[in-house]
């Protein structure tokens, strides 16, 4: 699955998120996960029509353990959005569009 | 607006991709409306040995990129917008998506569905901290530990077995005295040494603080209870028919699937449904490519009378 937006890893977590100006929506994923792929186009989709409100953020489980750990993380997908170094929503497996822009329109 | 499309088939999942197959070849045009990624439900299982002419296996998602990539090829277009409300009646239907409107003589509902929750205690909250309702999601987070699996079908089964790979133990609960999933699973869970298996039993409440600790079982034959330490609780008690938006609209039967005719018609004249939303289909890969089928060569019927 290819995406055009930003790879966070456990080394740029902080800079990438926690320090971000933006509120940033983190998309906890793996490749071997069918509702993260399910997910993944709406994900895009928020990211393209929040452009300059909101900063989206993948970070692949497989390969990161230690960020997943740290917020609890035990099933994937899950959404976090973090304003401030913050997380303010946590969403935990397939939503549907409305609900995420709903549950993001709170915080951005 | 675009001019009124053939058939509007909601859903991508196997019943409505093999739908769209035939209404491309069929010289319909097709759109298919499709909430979250092509493939459906059977996304969250790890892998599929029982659909005919792949006598090795395969994924659900090659298969499912497969059927995708078959639809579009005679035709189909897919688009990404959910289905929230449907109107019209005989050769002229509408359905209001997020992103517009859609007009069609006629629809195929192929929405498929959604798992079931348990509805005990400390379900919801901890759900993402222990408790899951997708094994290859989430199997890897349970490494180690001990883990319990609720259900008795296919899927449970399968889920048991396929949380082998991580968890030190797997317990198997299921309400009644035996399971319902293929005999070939039954024997695997049998054979397979990490896997308990707790009959006649139910679960009462999942307990934890952050997460899962343990849960609180009945048996149901002496009324008994007992508490299971467990750090992770994978949900598979079968699903529930998404048709929330065609509540109303046409009839349902009292499991929410659509009640259908012999040629997939349900009961508004022009709607069709096929795949798990119906009322004719096991839960399976090939009944519903068979009923998708079955549908779009009903709707071609159909739109020849029409004219």
């Amino acid at each position: 699955m290819s995406s055009h937006l930003i790879q966070a890893t456990d080394a740029s977590f902080e800079q990438e998120v926690l320090n971000s100006s933006l509120p940033v929506l983190v998309d906890f994923w793996a490749p071997w996960c069918g509702p993260c792929r399910m997910i993944a186009p709406l994900v895009e989709e928020i990211a393209e029509s929040h452009k300059g409100q909101l900063k989206v953020v993948k970070m692949n489980v497989d390969e990161n353990g230690q960020t997943p750990q740290t917020y609890g993380i035990m099933g994937i997908p899950t959404l976090i959005l973090f304003k401030g170094g913050q997380p303010v929503e946590k969403v935990v497996g397939f939503e549907s569009k409305a609900k995420l822009l709903e549950r993001i329109a709170k915080h951005v | 607006m675009d001019e009124p499309r053939h058939v509007a088939i909601v859903g991508a999942g196997p019943a409505g991709l093999a739908a769209a197959i035939y209404a491309g070849r069929g010289r319909l045009s097709t759109v298919v409306l499709e909430k979250g990624m092509p493939g459906g439900q059977i996304l969250l299982t790890d892998w599929i040995e029982n659909y005919p002419g792949f006598p090795t296996g395969v994924t659900p998602f090659d298969l499912m990129q497969a059927f995708r990539k078959q639809a579009e090829t005679f035709g189909a277009e897919i688009v990404s917008d959910e289905a929230l409300a449907i109107a019209g009646s005989d050769g002229a239907f509408v359905i209001r998506g997020h992103n517009g409107e859609y007009r069609a003589r006629a629809v195929i509902v192929a929405t498929g569905s959604a798992y079931r929750r348990l509805g005990v205690p400390g379900e919801e909250r901890l759900t993402g901290a222990g408790v899951s309702y997708c094994a290859v999601c989430d199997g890897s987070f349970f490494a180690g530990r001990d883990i319990a699996v609720v259900g008795g079908g296919d899927n449970a089964l399968k889920e048991a077995l396929f949380l082998t790979r991580f968890a030190e133990t797997v317990t198997l609960i299921h309400r009644r005295a035996g399971f319902r999933g293929e005999r070939i699973y039954q024997e695997r869970v049998a054979a397979n040494a990490k896997i308990r298996v707790l009959l006649e039993t139910v679960v009462c409440t999942v307990e934890g603080q952050a997460k899962v600790e343990s849960l609180t079982l009945r048996n149901v034959k002496d009324d008994t209870s007992s508490t299971l330490p467990v750090s992770g609780l994978f949900i598979s008690i079968g699903t529930r028919p998404r048709t929330e938006f065609i509540k109303g609209f046409l009839e349902l039967d009292e499991w929410d699937q659509v009640k259908v005719g012999g040629d997939m018609r349900s009961s508004v004249p022009g709607v069709f449904a096929a795949g798990d939303v119906s009322d004719a289909c096991p839960k399976q890969v090939a009944t519903a490519v068979g009923t998708g089928v079955h549908a779009a060569l009903s709707v071609q019927e159909y739109l020849a009378r029409l004219s």
